[in-house]
C-alpha cells in the first residue's frame, strides 16, 4: 500500500464522522429547527454501539444501536423544543451536556474493554486494484453509508415532494401551516432523523475509527460537524467537500509535522478550522444563493393555532 | 423568607462543618484534567484517589472533579473544592498551576498540592515525578526492537515534561544505536482518541516501526497493534490493547504519595515542599517487558536497575543539543533545575521544537 493511498484511506476514516453528522443536522436545519445537541446524540450513538457490538459480538448490531439511541435521545430534544416549545439553543445545550454525562455513566463498565473491529469490505480482485482499490472497494460499510447519505439527502431534499415540503416548513412555517403541512409533525421527522445520523456518526468513531469506550472521545467532533453546515450554507455537497477538506488539512499537517517541516505545531493544529472556514465562506460569496438556501424559520419557535 | 432561608443556610453549613469536626475526618479533593475512565493519566490519579481511601478508610473522603479544563475553569473549580470544605487539594496538571497558586492565597488554611508544577508557596506543595527514566529504558528498548531505526513519539504539548520525555527516549536509544531516529507529533492535545489514532496512523504510514505516546488515551496502541508493529503505553499499563504490541509502560504509582501526605495532614506536619520522586521512590513504575526476546528484557531491566539505584542518570554528559552546541560535558549530569524547565532538544530528534 503506497503512502499516498494510506493517507486518503485515513482522511476517508476522520471525515464520515463529520459527514454523517452534519449531513443529519442539514435536514434538521432545513426543516427550521436549531438542535445544538449533536455532540451529545453522537456520543451517545458511540456507547450504545460499543456496548450492544460487545454484548452481542456483532458489530453490525451496535451500528443499528447507535442509530436508534441516537434517534430516541433526540426525541427528548423533539418533546422539549416542538411540543413543549422551549428555547431551542438552551434545549440543545442541554442535550449535549446531558448526552456526554449519561454516556460516561452507562459506559463505565465499557472502560478498558477491547472493542470489536467492524470489518472492511473485501472484494476478490476489486479491493487489491492499484491505488484506488482499497479506496473505492476496501473502506468500511459506514464509508459507503455515508456517500449514499449524501447522495440520498440531495436528491430527498431537491427532487422529492417530501422534502420540498419539508423545506417550506423550514422557510415559513406559518405559511406551510396555513397550506395544510403538519409543521411540528415534519419537524419530529427530521429531529429524529439528524438523531438517527448522529448516532451513527457516533457507531463509526466507537467501531471503527477507534474501537473502544472511552468518556468523551467524540472530543467536540459534533460541534465541528454542526459548524459545517453553516459554512456549507446547508448545501449537501458543500458539505462533503468540508469534511473531506477539514479531515484532508488535518491529517496532513500531522504528516508535515511527522516529516519535520518546522512549523509551529499549534500553528498546524489550527489550521484545518482555519482552511475550511475560509474555503466554505469563499464559496458562499454569492449572497443571493446563499440566501435563498438559508432556512428563514431557523430556531423560530412554532405554536399551531389549529 | 429570605431571611428565613439564609438563616436556614447558615444553620445548615454550620452543621455540616460541626459534624465534620466532631468526626475529624480529612476532606481530600482532587481536581482531574480529563475523565477517570481514560485508563491513562488521570485514571491513574484516581487509582491513588482510591488507594488513599483505602488506606486511611474512614479517617477520610474524597472528592474529585473531572475533565476541568486548563485556564479559568481550573480557578473556578479549585475555589469550589475549598469551599466545600475540602482541607487538601491536589491539582493534577501542569497547567493548573498559577490558578492553584491564586485560590491558595484565598484560602491560606487550605493545603495544595500541585503535580509537575514548579511554584511552591507556604501551603502549596509541588510534587513532580522522573517520567524521563521510564522513558529512557523505553528509548533503549526501542533502539534494539526497531528494524528501520526510527521511533513514532506523539506528543502532547511542547512543556518541559513532554520535553524531558523525548529528549531522554533520544539518548536512551541512542546508547544502542547512535542513529537513531525520532519523528515527533505534537497532538496539540491531552486526550482526543481520534486525532492521536490519526497520529499513529501518520508516523505508521511514514515508517516508523515503534511508537510511543505522551498523550492519554489507548488510540495509539490500538492502532500499533492494528498495523502489527510495537509500542509503549503511557501512564497505565495498556496491555489489554495490545496483548502482542506493547513492549512495556510506564506506570504512574501515585497512591503511596497521596497517601503520605494525607498522613502527614491528620497528625499536623504537613510542611510544603518540591519533590520531583522517580524509580528510586517507586513513583515511576514499569509495566512487565512483554513481546521481546530475553537479551532486550535482560538490557531493560538491568538499565532500570541501574537507574533505580542512581547508578545511571539519564541526562549525563556529553549530551549535545539538537543545533550542536554542548549541553553537558562528559561526566557532567543536569541539575534538577534544568530539568524541570527543558525548552530544547537534544541533537538527533527529528523536529523542530514548537516555541
Amino acid at each position: 500500500m503506497g503512502m499516498f493511498e494510506a493517507i486518503l484511506l485515513t482522511v476517508a476514516t476522520a471525515a464520515t464522522p463529520l459527514l454523517i453528522a452534519a449531513m443529519g443536522e442539514l435536514v434538521v436545519e432545513r426543516s427550521g429547527v436549531l438542535n445544538l445537541g449533536v455532540e451529545g446524540m453522537m456520543i451517545m450513538g458511540a456507547v450504545a454501539g460499543f456496548g450492544v457490538a460487545q454484548m452481542t459480538g456483532s458489530a453490525w448490531l451496535g451500528m443499528l444501536a447507535a442509530i436508534l439511541a441516537g434517534a430516541a435521545f433526540s426525541l427528548l430534544f423533539g418533546f422539549l423544543t416542538l411540543t413543549l416549545v422551549t428555547n431551542q439553543v438552551a434545549t440543545g445545550l442541554a442535550l449535549t451536556l446531558l448526552g456526554l454525562g449519561a454516556s460516561a455513566m452507562i459506559g463505565e463498565s465499557f472502560v478498558g474493554l477491547p472493542g470489536v473491529r467492524m470489518q472492511s469490505l473485501n472484494i476478490p480482485f476489486l479491493s487489491d486494484l492499484p491505488v484506488v482499490g482499497k479506496l473505492l472497494f476496501g473502506q468500511d460499510p459506514i464509508f459507503y453509508i455515508s456517500i449514499l447519505l449524501t447522495i440520498g439527502v440531495t436528491w430527498f431534499l431537491f427532487r422529492t415532494r417530501a422534502g420540498l415540503t419539508l423545506r417550506a416548513v423550514g422557510d415559513n412555517h406559518t405559511s406551510a401551516h396555513a397550506l395544510g403541512v403538519r409543521v411540528v409533525r415534519v419537524r419530529y421527522l427530521a429531529v429524529m432523523f439528524g438523531g438517527a445520523c448522529a448516532g451513527l456518526a457516533g457507531a463509526q468513531l466507537s467501531l471503527v475509527y477507534v474501537p473502544q469506550w472511552v468518556e468523551n472521545m467524540t472530543s467536540g467532533r459534533g460541534w465541528i460537524a454542526l459548524a459545517l453546515v453553516v459554512f456549507a450554507s446547508w448545501r449537501p455537497w458543500r458539505i462533503l467537500a468540508g469534511a473531506y477538506l477539514f479531515g484532508a488539512v488535518t491529517i496532513g499537517q500531522l504528516h508535515a509535522q511527522a516529516l519535520g517541516i518546522g512549523i509551529p505545531s499549534q500553528f498546524m493544529s489550527s489550521l484545518p478550522y482555519l482552511a475550511t472556514i475560509i474555503v466554505l465562506v469563499l464559496i458562499s460569496r454569492n449572497k443571493r444563493l446563499t440566501l435563498m438556501n438559508t432556512p428563514t424559520s431557523l430556531g423560530k419557535p412554532f405554536v399551531p393555532d389549529r | 423568607m429570605k431571611k428565613l432561608l439564609m438563616a436556614l443556610t447558615m444553620a445548615a453549613s454550620f452543621a455540616v462543618a460541626g459534624s465534620a469536626h466532631s468526626a475529624e475526618k480529612l476532606k481530600v479533593g482532587f481536581i482531574y484534567i480529563g475523565p477517570p475512565g481514560d485508563f491513562g493519566w488521570t485514571y491513574q490519579h484516581d487509582q491513588g484517589r482510591k488507594e488513599m481511601e483505602k488506606a486511611l478508610g474512614d479517617k477520610v473522603e474524597t472528592t474529585f472533579l473531572e475533565s476541568v479544563p486548563e485556564g479559568a475553569d481550573a480557578e473556578r473549580s479549585i475555589e469550589r473544592l475549598a469551599r466545600a470544605g475540602n482541607t487538601l487539594i491536589f491539582t493534577t496538571s501542569f497547567g493548573y498551576m498559577d490558578a492553584t497558586i491564586k485560590v491558595a492565597q484565598k484560602f491560606p488554611k487550605v493545603k495544595f498540592e500541585h503535580a509537575t508544577g514548579y511554584k511552591t508557596a507556604d501551603n502549596v506543595a509541588v510534587y513532580n515525578s522522573r517520567f524521563y527514566e521510564g522513558r529512557y529504558v523505553q528509548g533503549v528498548i526501542a533502539a534494539k526492537m526497531s528494524k528501520a531505526g526510527v521511533a513514532g513519539y506523539i506528543g502532547s504539548f511542547p512543556i518541559p515534561e513532554v520535553v524531558q520525555g523525548i529528549n531522554s527516549f533520544m539518548l536512551g536509544a541512542q546508547s544502542v544505536n547512535p542513529n537513531f531516529k525520532v519523528k515527533v507529533i505534537w497532538a496539540n492535545s491531552w486526550f482526543d482518541p481520534g486525532k492521536e489514532a490519526d497520529a499513529a496512523k501518520a508516523l505508521v504510514d511514514q515508517g516508523v516501526d515503534i511508537i510511543t505516546q505522551h498523550t492519554d488515551s489507548t488510540a495509539p496502541m490500538q492502532v500499533a497493534a492494528e498495523r502489527k508493529i510495537k509500542a509503549f503505553g503511557q501512564a497505565s499499563d495498556m496491555i489489554k490493547f495490545g496483548p502482542e504490541t506493547q513492549l512495556t509502560s510506564i506506570v504512574d504509582n501515585w497512591g503511596p504519595y497521596y497517601i503520605e501526605r494525607a498522613k502527614a495532614v491528620l497528625d499536623g506536619t504537613w510542611k510544603t515542599h518540591n519533590v520531583f520522586h522517580g524509580m528510586h521512590e517507586n513513583l515511576v513504575v514499569m509495566a512487565p517487558y512483554t513481546n521481546m526476546p530475553d537479551d532486550v528484557k535482560k538490557l531493560a531491566e538491568e538499565t532500570q536497575a541501574k537507574i533505580t539505584s542512581g547508578a545511571l542518570k539519564p541526562f549525563t554528559g556529553p549530551i549535545k543539543k539538537q543545533d550542536g552546541s554542548e549541553w553537558l560535558k562528559a561526566g557532567e549530569t543536569a541539575d534538577d533545575k534544568t530539568i524541570l524547565s527543558m525548552n530544547f532538544y537534544v541533537a538527533g530528534v527529528d523536529d523542530k521544537l514548537p516555541q
